[in-house]
């Protein structure tokens, strides 16, 4: 399975904010186990789409030079529950940046609706400590999800509101 | 200038907060790790959550100093910190009561010079500052 659990960036403001879009398709894996017969997102899940689009947020700020890792989430309040076919929109806002972290807070919507709201505490590593800790594979800045923020970049001249 | 009580209350309001613990549990001599259960990533979240409370630039190793002594082998001897190395903490960590540390200076117990305590007095210090702007 592909790590990657947001499907296009909506819009990026450097340093500030972010928007995303996940499509729940009924083919994801997850679906299969949670639960036959009733197919809700996986809250961990949700929470690591908002932690990549705030973890790119982030990155980016920096022009991805430090490794960002999901640290802490402080606390995560869950409103409903998120149902095959439904498309989330992940909004992520930095509340800080420094050296040796970054924190955003998220929220997750659906046509209009609360799912969850979130803080999330990233924390930065210089590249040879992060390869110490985690291995060189083991981090939020996989080449793909760069892509995806390059696909933003792409579309900025056609999407309103979209700054890169 | 807020006094010392109004500083305790906020660096309280801001540990329930990065540390997810009881307001009763916090007293000033608590240790943040022994005491209030916090780990290595939540110091990341008290220094954002102290910045945003009061107004204030934290710089980075300035309030929680990583590796103090890795940068002399003479500061520790036998798992006990050297007079050179209290010299460093007391250089690195003038908010730090070392008082009670002094009298048995092992390297294990350094956590619990991180107190709330500490943290008053390091915010005290920084609000008795002239703003850098």
């Amino acid at each position: 399975m592909r790590w990657i659990w947001i499907d296009r960036f909506l819009e990026f403001h450097k340093g500030k904010s972010a928007k995303a879009v996940k499509n729940l398709s009924l083919a994801e894996d997850f679906f299969a186990d949670h639960f036959p017969g009733y197919p809700i997102m996986p809250g961990s899940l949700i929470l690591e789409g908002l932690a990549q689009t705030g973890g790119i947020l982030a990155g980016e700020v920096n022009d991805f030079r430090e490794k960002v890792v999901l640290a802490k989430i402080p606390w995560a309040r869950f409103q409903r529950e998120a149902l095959a076919g439904e498309q989330l929109i992940y909004d992520a806002e930095l509340l800080h940046i420094r050296p040796e972290s970054a924190a955003v807070h998220g929220r997750a919507t659906s046509n209009g609706e609360l799912i969850v709201e979130t803080e999330i505490l990233f924390a930065h590593l210089d590249q040879s400590r992060s390869q110490q800790l985690f291995g060189a594979e083991n981090f939020v800045f996989t080449g793909e999800l760069k892509r995806v923020l390059g696909l933003v970049k792409l579309l900025a001249g056609q999407t309103d509101g979209t700054n890169t | 200038m807020p006094s010392q009580e109004e500083i305790f209350t906020k660096v309280s309001a801001t540990l329930v907060e990065a540390l997810n613990v009881d307001e009763e549990e916090i007293k000033p001599t608590s240790t943040l790790q022994g005491d209030l259960g916090a780990e290595s990533i939540d110091f990341l979240d008290i220094v954002f959550r102290l910045e945003r409370e009061f107004a204030i630039k934290i710089p980075r190793g300035e309030l929680f100093p990583e590796s103090i002594f890795q940068g002399d082998p003479e500061f520790v001897q036998d798992g006990r910190v050297t007079d050179k190395g209290l010299a460093e903490l007391r250089a690195r960590m003038p908010f730090a009561d070392l008082s009670n540390f002094e009298k048995n200076p092992e390297v294990s117990a350094i956590s619990d010079l991180f107190t709330v305590d500490m943290i008053t007095r390091y915010i005290q210090g920084k609000l008795g500052q002239p703003s850098p702007n």
